[in-house]
């Protein structure tokens, strides 16, 4: 067996919302100390919450139930920043201390820290780490060997270096928006989703194992500038380049896959049950056929070829419907495996915690919180074999690891952490002023 | 300047998108990658569009030329005795071996992890596949679209009156190939630490059931609530306005506005006048459907004569959240990523010089670098073999035997 590969190493972590928080959930899984750095009087709004108490009746009455920002039982009465699930889903594995940033002590304070980390990832808009001094030439003086990774939305230069936006704006200013949603219907109707995040968190992660590596062989650490929009664009590579070489705009080809016909997700029995089905060969078209008993109007000319299947989508979707529609998608799923057709439900949350397949590889854990109690959490995106992993700690709570950070690896005596507590530094409870 | 993985050896067996941008990005930092394909055919995404100048052709593969920048490409017959020789030396020779077969095809080659690892203990070795290396859907068959479905929050993607809708393009296959480039980075920090390599399994299915883009928190939302996710009607997603995408005079933008951002938005429509107005800047105004008529007969005008650069230039000046809806025409033309040098020309012997996406971050001091185009096939046959020492008689032998 071998250790979990980044024990031993730190990570000070003060980034917010989604995508830097993905980056450096997927460094604790990991072995290293990832500690997340927040503030009791400042709320960063949507990281731990839309706002800092939110009112029980507006979170007993929700205009819409289910979601990715919702409270453990909807009960905000104690310590709601510690149940927000947009947070608890990444905050796994991670430790938490309080330090106010803008006050000098909470600068120098945090100076002591980077000076006995090894890795900084921050993703706030760039005049937050220049307002407070914390940018990299400050923060290498104090530890050269930092590796500092900085992951604003535009990164840390050009024209738009201060623009604002969510995850929701990235994916239109990438592209991604203009690329998806339902073909016959122009894009004011396409659905908000966040692939950004995913995709510029997870290249983060792996900036900073190469930083990581290229220290181990010489000693040296660096700066690196990652534009969220930037790790994206690479992901809608043949688009661009469509454009690049052709000059062709692509636009949405909605459930469409080059190549394939019938591709589509298909109504089912029940509500709101779904099957997707990709057929990219005649064998799988025979496949498909097959399953469905071979009706006759399978055999007629139109649908014959490929080309003439593509050309002819619409009549052949509607009666593929036909024919989903009188069962079950999971026992369709198991009925075109059988004969070799790419198919699969449309997966909801209940189905996900009963799957057998997740069972069988136990993606899910279970975790308890102090909080929020016992529950099953989404566990690790891969398996390694000779490190075998599993979550360890709970989503962290606020300030849950002051006295460890402060008095571990600081070294802060004990009147001088009670100090702290009265300035306002270390707590687990934002400010009564903070909203 | 050196690069982060200069010291990094791998070897490629992956096809089509996920494993191809797992190497494409190790090697784009500096890694010496050996894409390994079958001879006379390749990867498959080379026959896959678009293509240079829409003319279907193995080299002309805007996809494969995107996915496989700075590797060197050679190939091999990996079914011959004589290919799984060639294989097994090669093996001795990396840190690193990426493939994304179906995972009942190495074993079948007899080339499996177990195998490998003893002839050379350091050895990683990802594997990546639509559900992972074990389970109930080990072998099942799957597609960008079935996979998103499984794995991904596509019960939550599309309206409620209509069908599910895939994300664009093939972005789960290259957010598994991100996903598998972190893992295959972590255990080479460990095999060099510890001496012992491994084998990384990565589930595309998983990478997406562990997303967070949604996923993640609404499998968290009903595990504390037994609350379900589901599609929104875009009333409801769009609760307030101005809130989600709105046509414009050349396109579309999307902004995040409702009460509570009220005041910036009349700020940004030179309208500071109308700040104030609890019609607008209340959620009970919000939502009386006289005040939507009454913005409507504002909004429409202003936004209906301007550009989309234009309103988001605007937006952004008033702290607005806001962006266009980019096409990749806009995207080639913006100021941003020209000022950021983002887009690459490279020279390729087929197609000549192309723009392409460029690095997806900046080192300081060991930078992304583009040292040589996507391979043809087979072109470093005669360079990697010479290296294994391997005469020129050898190859000739090697070629008519089909092995190359």
């Amino acid at each position: 067996m071998i250790s979990l590969p980044l024990t031993g190493i730190r990570v000070v972590d003060i980034t917010v919302i989604y995508a830097g928080p993905f980056a450096t959930m997927h460094l604790a899984d990991w072995g290293a100390e990832v500690i997340r750095v927040e503030s009791i009087k400042h709320f960063q709004v949507l990281t731990r919450g839309g706002m800092a108490r939110p009112p029980q009746e507006l979170v007993s009455n929700p205009t819409r139930t289910g979601g990715i920002a919702t409270y453990c039982g909807r009960d905000v009465s104690f310590r709601p920043w510690n149940r927000w699930t947009l947070f608890n889903a990444h905050a796994r594995n991670k430790l938490g201390c309080t330090m106010d940033l803008t006050q000098p002590k909470g600068r120098e304070l945090f100076k002591r820290l980077i000076q006995a980390s090894d890795v900084f990832l921050e993703s706030n808009a760039p005049h937050v780490t220049e307002n407070l001094g914390l940018t990299y030439d400050v923060l290498q003086e104090v530890n050269p060997r930092l590796i500092m990774l900085s992951m604003p939305g535009f990164g840390g230069y050009g024209p738009y270096k201060y623009y604002r936006g969510l995850g929701v704006h990235q994916e239109s200013f990438v592209g991604h928006t203009f690329l998806r949603g339902y073909p016959d219907s122009d894009p004011s109707t396409t659905s908000t989703l966040y692939h950004a995040d995913e995709a510029s968190g997870a290249t983060a992660a792996f900036a900073v194992l190469a930083a990581l590596h290229y220290r181990n062989q010489t000693g040296k650490g660096q700066f690196i500038d990652l534009a969220q929009a930037e790790a994206t664009m690479p992901h809608l590579g043949e688009a661009i380049m469509d454009y690049t070489m052709n000059r062709r705009v692509q636009t949405s080809s909605g459930n469409c896959l080059p190549g394939a016909a019938p591709c589509g997700c298909y109504r089912c029995r029940g509500v709101d049950r779904w099957l997707n089905i990709t057929v990219g060969s005649d064998g799988e078209w025979a496949g498909l056929c097959r399953a469905m008993g071979n009706p006759p109007w399978t055999k007629e000319e139109r649908f014959s070829d490929s080309l003439s299947r593509y050309k002819n989508r619409n009549e052949l979707d509607r009666l593929i419907e036909e024919w989903t529609r009188k069962h079950n998608h999971y026992k369709l799923m198991y009925r075109l495996q059988k004969e070799g057709v790419p198919a699969g439900p449309v997966i909801f949350e209940d189905d996900a915690y009963k799957d057998p397949h997740l069972k069988e590889r136990g993606f899910f854990n279970e975790l308890t919180h102090a909080e929020c109690g016992t529950h099953l959490y989404p566990g690790l995106g891969w398996r390694m074999s000779k490190t075998p992993n599993r979550l360890r700690l709970p989503p962290v709570r606020l300030g849950e690891h002051n006295e460890y950070i402060y008095k571990g690896i600081l070294k802060v005596s004990d009147e001088e952490y009670r100090e702290l507590e009265r300035e306002g530094h270390i707590g687990m409870d934002y400010t009564p002023e903070v909203r | 300047m050196e690069q982060a993985l200069s010291d990094v050896r791998v070897l490629d067996l992956t096809r089509y998108v996920a494993g191809p941008y797992c190497t494409k990005l190790l090697a784009d930092y500096g890694a010496d990658v050996i894409k390994v394909e079958e001879p006379g055919s390749g990867d498959p995404s080379r026959r896959m569009g678009p293509f240079f100048q829409d003319e279907p052709h193995l080299e002309k593969s805007g996809l494969f030329l995107h996915l496989n920048t700075n590797k060197r490409g050679i190939t091999l017959n990996l079914k011959s005795e004589t290919g799984k020789k060639l294989f097994q030396k090669l093996v001795t020779r990396v840190d690193i071996l990426v493939e994304n077969f179906s995972p009942r095809v190495m074993p079948d080659l007899r080339l499996e992890y177990e195998k490998l690892e003893r002839l050379n203990p350091k050895l990683v070795m990802t594997s990546i596949s639509n559900f992972g290396q074990t389970g109930h859907y080990r072998d099942f068959k799957a597609s960008e679209l079935v996979l998103y479905g499984m794995g991904g929050s596509m019960n939550d993607t599309g309206t409620i009156d209509r069908y599910p809708t895939k994300k664009g393009g093939r972005v789960i296959q290259y957010q598994a190939g991100t996903i598998a480039a972190v893992a295959t980075m972590l255990a080479l920090l460990s095999s060099r630490a510890q001496g012992k390599g491994q084998h990384v399994d990565v589930s595309i299915f998983e990478s997406q059931m562990a997303s967070i883009d949604r996923r993640m928190s609404q499998l968290l939302t009903y595990q504390y609530n037994k609350e379900i996710s589901y599609r929104m009607d875009l009333e409801e997603e769009r609760a307030g306005f101005p809130v989600g995408i709105y046509p414009c005079q050349d396109g579309f933008f999307h902004i995040a506005g409702g009460y509570v951002f009220w005041p910036r938005i009349a700020q940004m429509m030179g309208r500071s006048d109308l700040a104030a107005d609890p019609g607008f800047s209340t959620p009970l105004g919000q939502r009386e459907p006289e005040n939507l008529e009454r913005f409507n007969l504002i909004w429409y005008p202003w936004i209906t004569e301007r550009t989309k650069s234009e309103i988001v230039a605007a937006g952004q000046a008033a702290g607005v959240l806001c962006g266009p809806v980019n096409t990749t025409e806009d995207l080639f033309h913006d100021p941003h990523w020209q000022a950021r040098e983002f887009w690459v020309e490279i020279e390729h012997p087929v197609t000549g010089k192309v723009t392409y996406p460029g690095a997806p971050f900046k080192m300081a001091e060991t930078p992304w670098r583009v040292v040589r185009p996507a391979p043809l096939l087979g072109q470093h046959n005669e360079e990697v073999y010479r290296e294994l020492g391997y005469s020129k008689e050898d190859l000739v032998r090697l070629r008519e035997g089909g092995v190359i």
